[in-house]
């Protein structure tokens, strides 16, 4: 795929970017992950839940779950698989097709779904601008996980809260590398300030288009594109449907003027028609005149 | 290769089931029945207490088991305070653009409220154990606990539409009108459920049944259109209801819930029960239909190709 003409990122210039600076908000920092060059190893996979402790699909002994339908049994992110490489398997005819490799792995977006409707305030924003749950805090109320657009948080059975990538808060915040992107054996994940990725990936995308890969393009580097744009963002091969991602996130609050609007009209009406309603049925009950009282109240 | 999906078909569903269903059913009703009996405090009869009486109990007892099914519902149920009380300063916890925030405020209030309706109808019907709480019978507070109680009675049960429209799921965040058509039908079960222990009490005010079957002529019209817009609204997204879910919306729901109950309304002659029994099963149907409609539907990049 011919990475080494690319500026790869040096893993000193990424701890040095990462050093925690004596007080406030850092350089916002995330991934730039290259689809093309990932091989599906895996690596990452496992690199993040060894860091996390995080336990394998299954009793994670003798019966581990097998999905029966790819040669990926991770299948898709969850409470306990934080990082999670994508296989789609494009086989049209038995003897010909391609395979698409994506590491997947929380988006960290700039505008952040999760975060905006987190009732306990378990979600923050940290000062490398990147998104994490606050697993003392959270309560597992699940809102967060209906509300990310691209599937990524689910209850973790151990904590019993909602958990999700950190992006190696407690990696970063020492100046080191997170877990996934320091055993990505191809670089496929890049870890490093945004700006520089951008500029990275941005070069990547000519290069392959010269190359004749004219479907090649970034998901997410775009800061005014949906969601603010993705602190961890890909470059694909092919739609982002494709990868099981939505070609336009969006935030839950596009609903909250209209539906609540909708709501308090809708409130208004039934407390005038009732008591017009109300007011009428009692002045016909005048009209006919004293009537004794039916009730025969218990 | 399926790229023309709604882009709500590539999130996860959250994992709301039965619970979740209870509660804004039961959410809905008793906000409904708390705005019945603040209409009849501030406008009805003597001949109306009974009915103002079991509509204050419907909605307080709806107020605490829709505490209980919530708390119980959290996969860290002894955190529910964190709802209220952020766990690390101690102060207040309210975001006001987070519906589910908004929502246990208004559980909490519909709670106080309810209760004070209670508490006033067990004094004013001199309950003995009560009569020391006949000072909740003052005009200014019948006024207040009447206002508040439909207030929060009304956002009781329209928040909950408003909350699903408030996430990234098929059909629900969709379309905006889920916070109306709750609220509307659980104006209408509200009124189903106040005729039928209304029934089973042996409470026969021919006034205010009278007003409960207009009332609710109203608002079974109203969800019904409410509904057809909710379904024209969704687009694309409708496809979530092409199949066994969709079919119980239309003979469970539309037909079952709304529109053969409208015909039993114009014929007296069928009583009250089984017009109440339809609108209510009806008014459950509605919620099982959207949360598990939604719920089945998890999409990856895998299964999209297949």
């Amino acid at each position: 795929m011919g990475t080494r003409a690319l500026p790869i990122v040096s893993q000193s210039a990424a701890q040095t970017a990462a050093q925690p600076q004596s007080s406030g908000k850092q350089e916002p920092m995330g991934f730039f992950t290259d689809t093309s060059i990932c091989i599906g190893c895996k690596a990452c996979e496992v690199a993040c839940k060894e860091w996390n402790q995080l336990p394998a699909r299954g009793d994670g002994g003798a019966h581990l779950e097998m999905s029966g339908q790819s040669y990926d049994n991770t299948l898709r992110l969850s409470g306990d698989t934080w990082r999670h490489v994508k296989f789609v398997e494009q086989f049209p005819e038995p003897y010909e097709g391609r395979w698409l490799m994506m590491s997947d792995v929380c988006k960290h977006c700039v505008q952040a779904p999760c975060l905006e409707v987190c009732p306990t305030g378990a979600i923050i924003r940290t000062e490398f601008d990147t998104v994490v749950i606050q697993s003392d805090t959270c309560n597992g109320c699940r809102d967060c996980i209906g509300a990310c657009p691209f599937g990524v948080i689910d209850i973790n059975h151990v904590s019993n809260t909602a958990q999700k990538c950190t992006l190696c808060y407690d990696r970063i915040s020492v100046g080191l590398e997170p877990a996934c992107s320091k055993a990505c054996p191809t670089d496929s994940i890049q870890f490093g300030p945004i700006s520089e990725l951008r500029q990275r990936a941005a070069a990547r995308v000519v290069q392959l288009r010269e190359q004749g890969e004219s479907r090649a393009h970034l998901y997410g580097a775009d800061p005014q594109g949906p969601l603010g744009g993705l602190n961890s963002f890909f470059l694909l091969m092919d739609a982002p449907e494709v990868y099981g991602l939505p070609r336009e996130p969006k935030m839950p609050s596009r609903n909250l003027v209209r539906g609540s609007l909708l709501s308090t009209f809708g409130a208004i009406v039934m407390a005038g028609v009732g008591a017009l309603t109300l007011r009428a049925s009692r002045m016909r009950d005048v009209a006919r005149g004293p009537r004794e009282d039916t009730s025969r109240a218990d | 290769m399926q790229t023309d999906l709604p882009g709500t078909f590539f999130s996860a569903p959250p994992g709301f089931g039965w619970l979740v269903i209870l509660y804004i059913f039961i959410g809905g009703l008793a906000g409904g029945a708390l705005l019945l009996a603040g209409l009849l405090r501030l406008m009805g009869t003597a001949e109306d207490r009974p009915y103002i009486r079991i509509a204050s109990y419907i909605a307080f007892a709806g107020a605490v088991i829709s505490g209980i099914v919530l708390i119980i519902d959290l996969a860290a149920p002894l955190r529910f305070w964190h709802m209220v009380i952020q766990n690390h300063t101690g102060l207040p916890m309210l975001k006001w653009w987070s519906p589910m925030s908004d929502g246990v405020w208004i559980l909490l209030l519909f709670g106080f409220f309810s209760l004070v309706a209670s508490l006033e109808a067990l004094a004013v019907d001199d309950h003995p154990r009560f009569r020391a709480l006949r000072f909740l019978a003052r005009p200014p507070l019948v006024m207040f606990g009447a206002i508040g109680g439909m207030v929060f009675g009304l956002a009781l049960a329209g928040y909950t539409g408003v909350l699903l429209a408030l996430t990234n799921r098929p059909l629900w965040a969709d379309s905006s009108w889920l916070g109306l058509l709750f609220l509307l039908s659980g104006v209408s079960t509200s009124m189903a459920a106040l005729l039928l222990f209304a029934h089973w009490r042996r409470v026969d005010s021919p006034s205010s049944n009278d007003w409960l079957a207009r009332f609710d002529t109203v608002a079974l019209v109203l969800e019904l259109l409410a509904m057809i817009c909710f379904l024209i609204s969704l687009g694309g997204a409708v496809r979530a209801l092409l199949n066994a879910w969709g079919v119980v919306l239309v003979v469970g729901v539309i037909v079952g819930g709304i529109l053969v109950p409208l015909v039993l309304q114009r014929r007296p002659s069928h009583g009250v029960v089984l017009p109440a029994v339809l609108v209510l099963a009806g008014g459950f149907m509605l919620r099982m239909v959207i949360i598990l409609s939604s719920e089945q539907i998890h999409v990856s990049g895998v299964q999209v190709l297949r």
